[in-house]
């Protein structure tokens, strides 16, 4: 029971937070830039607009232009279920396996990918190319990251990660974890097409990931996908704030305890998120055929956290 | 008699019964009688395995006049496992075929080698000894080489995959033929209960001689050269009977091999076949990725599936040589469920691939496109079979690669302390190939479905595509379901395969939940039907809110207007499997080594003007061209010279024979 209100609080929550977190990032760019920006609240706007808007839809296009969108945000919405993000009080059956959410996370990732290739333009199947090369070479990087993760907990549940590193913090600082949350970090920038593997900021350039396949998407076609891709954001920066500082999540249930986790998980997420800003300014995008070199590099971290974990520890 | 020996006489006698049939019917009824016996000999063949599977006993004693042992079928529960996959495709191939095979393709000798397949693939799991294994497997190649080469061997590549696959299939069956008498050496029988090296030395030969053979078989790096060829020139339900079920028989092999003729064997041996798996799943995959033929597609996939089951099952035998038993027992049911699974999805994608066929004429998915409007029943088993390929969740492989990595995470460690050096540096790099072989896998999935059923047409014949017959269509749904109930059930599923391989099969795996599987040993949890019922409580208010809109915003459907300014966004304009696998065959350069061949052709008038761009793209096999043509041209340079020794003279034969002869009695007489 306590499991399924934490699950149902974090939905809701992350729901209303990931728009303002986009809007936080967007506005202290701005604000850095010198730009007076349009404040922390215009993508809530925009989904309202989207989504009072007349879809327009290509004639060959199928019903992937439809389902593609619902498919990213249920995936989204299943990663908030099963994140320890408020609490660490997993479902029964279902507890957080990092695997798991790992394929629940790809649910999403094909699902945008051939939102891109439906539209049957060029420049969706580009975006899609690229989505879809970018998540393949990520993919060894994540799983490896998450299984230096597990190796001290001894399972890849990541509510029992999270209380494992808060009962024994000496585990957050050691240079094995540091090393594969480094190496996670940069999978997450991968994987939700942030700066320097994609630009989110520009539009019709030939560089670019994400942007080119949801291009022939419009209306509330455009307002899911948007959200979808925003809760993915949130939801991950939440999971890489709670590895990093676990303190304030919910273990045992409690009002007062709710209300902390909520708070802190609050505070975590558009803290990473001005932190995130703020790194983005310093960076520009590299090549997209120097990506896998960087890929690599997050790959060689990632080993090297797993086998320091084992013959070190 | 039991029901296991009765099952095992039916069988045989519907295979004798149907080859007659293909024999004498006349060409109309042909198609209809020999599918209907052939899906009666996989049916059968089903449930004996079945039988097998859940402990049933009982076999059947063929008596031989030569002075050996009598032939004995009996299959355990793991071959009735083995048994009960590869009838399973039977059934679904048995059924395309009768509607697929019709005109020219409905030849007398196709129908004829149809039964011997079916019946060859299903007797080899049940064989006791040694030799009733090898005449089981021989039939088995012998139809599959038939049906092969049975309606277009006038094609030069159907003639080029023939001689290649009869070629490969032999190296295999001579290591298979020399690793067994190894052991029958060393141990003095034939029937595999005695069958077993006790000496170190006669063990590893026969260990590298049968894994050489099986893997043969099994597709796997670098012995994979045939598969490339073969399976795409087959016709499609011969394909997804070969790459769902033969290739099971070369993995069934394997297990017979590490787990009941030599279970005990030195660490090397483990990490040997996790070195082989994972080099081919790697290398299946990336050329699977790369590829724009469906068919070759498929072929290279299914090297990359048997890499993951052989790197389980090297794992397995590691862990299990460091007594870290749980992970160990997992990797190997992990290993049978990709087996299991890779037979639901391989076979429906093939199936599929043949719809795709029948319909445009093309397997080349770049005049591919928009086929899912055209085909709806085509396209919803393909996407569903591409899910499970690409092992996103609620399909079977989805759970048998979870279980893998589960097992691989949790191999590392027995009881918080390290195994050893060599499993702390194999596990994760076995995690990483898992990975990387997934992500790529997603897109070789996405690229085949998106370009071949999404969009818009690139070809006429594309365009003027129709959904197949209803026969096809049934046993392309019947595919897709295995592969979702597979995924959906995996703890019952689970549970059962576990009994066929493990000696406590509780401790390792268990069903929970509504279906779900639990790793106890491993302490790890998934309910694929707990996972739909939370999507479905998260996805209804979306899809409220979608229809709430619809009704008020309703779509507008326009033509696509911009194609770069001079004209409207034609289906040339759109990415082409070729171009969709670019970034990648540039990323992995070097171990494709791709060869590209650019025309411009100029206007005219005007050299900065260009009328026309023709781009052609090869990737060969790097095994082939790198290991085999060598070899090949030094074997042709000195054929020429051996010509000499067989100049067609009857009399110089008969001397070499009389020669032989006296040779062979000088060494008796020793």
């Amino acid at each position: 029971m306590n499991a399924i209100i934490i699950a149902v609080v974090q939905v809701v929550l992350f729901v209303f937070l990931a728009p303002v977190l986009i809007g936080v990032i967007r506005q202290v760019r701005a604000t850095i830039e010198g730009r007076a920006g349009v404040g922390i609240w215009q993508p809530w706007r925009d989904v309202r607009k989207l989504l009072a808007k007349n879809p327009v839809r290509a004639t060959d296009s199928s019903w992937m232009l439809r389902a593609g969108p619902v498919a990213l945000v249920v995936s989204s919405l299943l990663l908030c279920v099963l994140l320890p993000l408020v609490g660490t009080i997993p479902l029964a059956l279902v507890p957080s396996d990092l695997f798991v959410i790992v394929s629940v996370m790809l649910i999403g990732v094909v699902a945008l990918a051939l939102v891109g290739l439906d539209g049957g333009t060029a420049f969706g199947g580009m975006g899609s190319s690229r989505h879809m090369t970018v998540a393949a070479l990520v993919e060894p990087t994540l799983l490896l990251s998450i299984y230096a993760f597990s190796i001290p907990a001894g399972t890849s549940t990541l509510s029992v990660i999270v209380e494992t590193r808060l009962l024994s913090p000496e585990l957050i600082i050691s240079p094995v974890s540091v090393l594969a949350l480094v190496a996670l970090s940069i999978a997450i920038m991968a994987e939700t097409a942030r700066l320097p593997i994609d630009n989110p900021g520009t539009h019709l350039e030939v560089t670019m990931l994400h942007e080119a396949m949801i291009l022939e998407a419009s209306g509330r076609d455009l307002a899911w996908l948007e959200v979808g891709s925003w809760l993915k954001l949130a939801v991950l920066l939440g999971l890489v704030s709670n590895l990093a500082v676990p303190w304030g999540v919910v273990t045992d249930f409690s009002a007062l305890g709710l209300l902390i986790g909520v708070v802190s998980i609050v505070v975590k997420v558009l803290l990473l998120g001005v932190l995130l800003s703020v790194g983005e300014i310093f960076l520009a995008k590299v090549r997209l055929f120097q990506v896998p070199e960087l890929l690599a590099g997050s790959f060689a971290l990632a080993f090297l956290a797993v086998t320091a974990s084992y013959l070190v520890a | 008699m039991t029901g296991i020996e009765a099952g095992l006489l039916l069988q045989l006698g519907l295979g004798a019964l149907a080859v007659v049939t293909a024999l004498t019917a006349a060409p109309s009824l042909r198609s209809r009688a020999v599918g209907i016996l052939c899906t009666l000999i996989a049916v059968t063949g089903f449930l004996t395995g079945l039988g097998a599977m859940l402990g049933a006993t009982g076999g059947l004693r063929i008596s031989m006049a030569l002075p050996m042992d009598p032939l004995v079928l009996a299959p355990d529960r793991l071959g009735g496992l083995f048994m009960l996959i590869v009838s399973g495709v039977g059934i679904l191939v048995s059924l395309y075929s009768m509607s697929s095979t019709r005109g020219p393709d409905a030849s007398r000798t196709a129908w004829v080698a149809m039964p011997m397949f079916l019946v060859g693939m299903q007797l080899v799991p049940a064989a006791t000894d040694s030799v009733s294994f090898l005449l089981a497997w021989e039939v088995m190649t012998l139809g599959s080489t038939m049906l092969l080469l049975a309606d277009h061997a006038s094609r030069a590549t159907v003639a080029s995959a023939g001689i290649w696959y009869s070629a490969m299939s032999q190296l295999s069956f001579f290591f298979i033929l020399a690793g067994f008498a190894v052991l029958a050496a060393a141990s003095g029988g034939t029937s595999f209960s005695n069958l077993q090296a006790i000496e170190p030395g006669p063990a590893n030969v026969a260990f590298v001689l049968l894994l050489l053979g099986f893997g043969g078989k099994a597709e796997l790096v670098p012995l994979h050269v045939w598969v490339p060829r073969v399976l795409p020139e087959a016709p499609s339900h011969v394909s997804a009977a070969m790459s769902g079920a033969m290739v099971k028989i070369g993995v069934y092999g394997g297990l017979l091999v590490c787990v009941r003729l030599l279970p005990d064997g030195p660490a090397w041996w483990g990490i040997a076949i996790m070195g082989v798996g994972g080099a081919s799943a790697l290398y299946g995959i990336l050329q699977a990725s790369v590829s724009s033929d469906l068919k070759v597609l498929l072929a290279y996939s299914t090297t990359e599936n048997m890499g993951l089951v052989f790197l389980g099952l090297g794992a397995s035998m590691l862990l299990r040589g460091y007594d870290a038993q749980a992970a160990a027992d997992a990797a190997l049911v992990a290993a049978l469920l990709l087996a299991v699974s890779h037979a639901a999805f391989k076979s429906t994608l093939f199936l599929g691939a043949g719809a795709i066929i029948h319909a445009t004429g093309e397997r080349n998915l770049d005049r591919l496109g928009g086929l899912g409007a055209r085909m709806p029943v085509t396209a919803a088993a393909f996407g569903i079979a591409s899910l499970g390929a690409a092992a996103i969740p609620i399909t079977s492989g989805f759970v048998a690669e979870w279980m893998l990595l589960q097992s691989l995470i949790h191999g590392g460690r027995l009881d918080g302390a390290v195994v050893s050096v060599a499993a702390s540096v194999a596990m994760p790099l076995a995690v990483a190939v898992v990975a990387l072989t997934a992500g790529l896998a997603l897109l070789t999935f996405v690229k085949a479905y998106g370009i071949a059923f999404l969009a818009r047409p690139r070809s006429i014949e594309a365009a003027d595509a129709r959904e197949v017959p209803p026969l096809m269509q049934l046993s392309l749904a019947l595919g897709a379901l295995f592969v979702l109930a597979l995924g959906l059930l995996p703890g019952p599923i689970a549970a059962l395969v576990a009994h066929t391989v493990s000696s406590n099969p509780g401790a390792a795996v268990q069903s929970v939940g509504l279906g779900g599987v639990s790793l106890p040993g491993i302490g790890a949890v998934l309910d694929p039907i707990m996972l739909v019922v939370l999507s479905a409580l998260v996805a209804i208010p979306v899809i409220v809110s979608i229809i709430v809109s619809a009704r008020r915003y309703p779509h507008r459907t326009v033509d696509l207007p911009w194609g770069g300014g001079g004209s409207r966004a034609r289906p040339r304009m759109q990415y082409t499997a070729t171009s969709y696998a670019e970034p990648l065959v540039r990323v992995f350069d070097d171990v494709l080594k791709p060869s590209r061949d650019v025309q411009v052709t100029h206007v005219a008038e005007s050299r900065y003007l260009v009328e026309r761009v023709r781009v052609e793209q090869r990737v060969s096999d790097v095994f082939e061209t790198r290991l085999y043509r060598p070899v090949l041209n030094l074997v042709q340079r000195y054929g020429i010279v051996v010509r000499h020794v067989a100049n067609g003279s009857i009399h110089r034969y008969l001397s070499y024979s009389f020669v032989a002869l006296l040779i062979v009695l000088i060494v008796v007489s020793l």
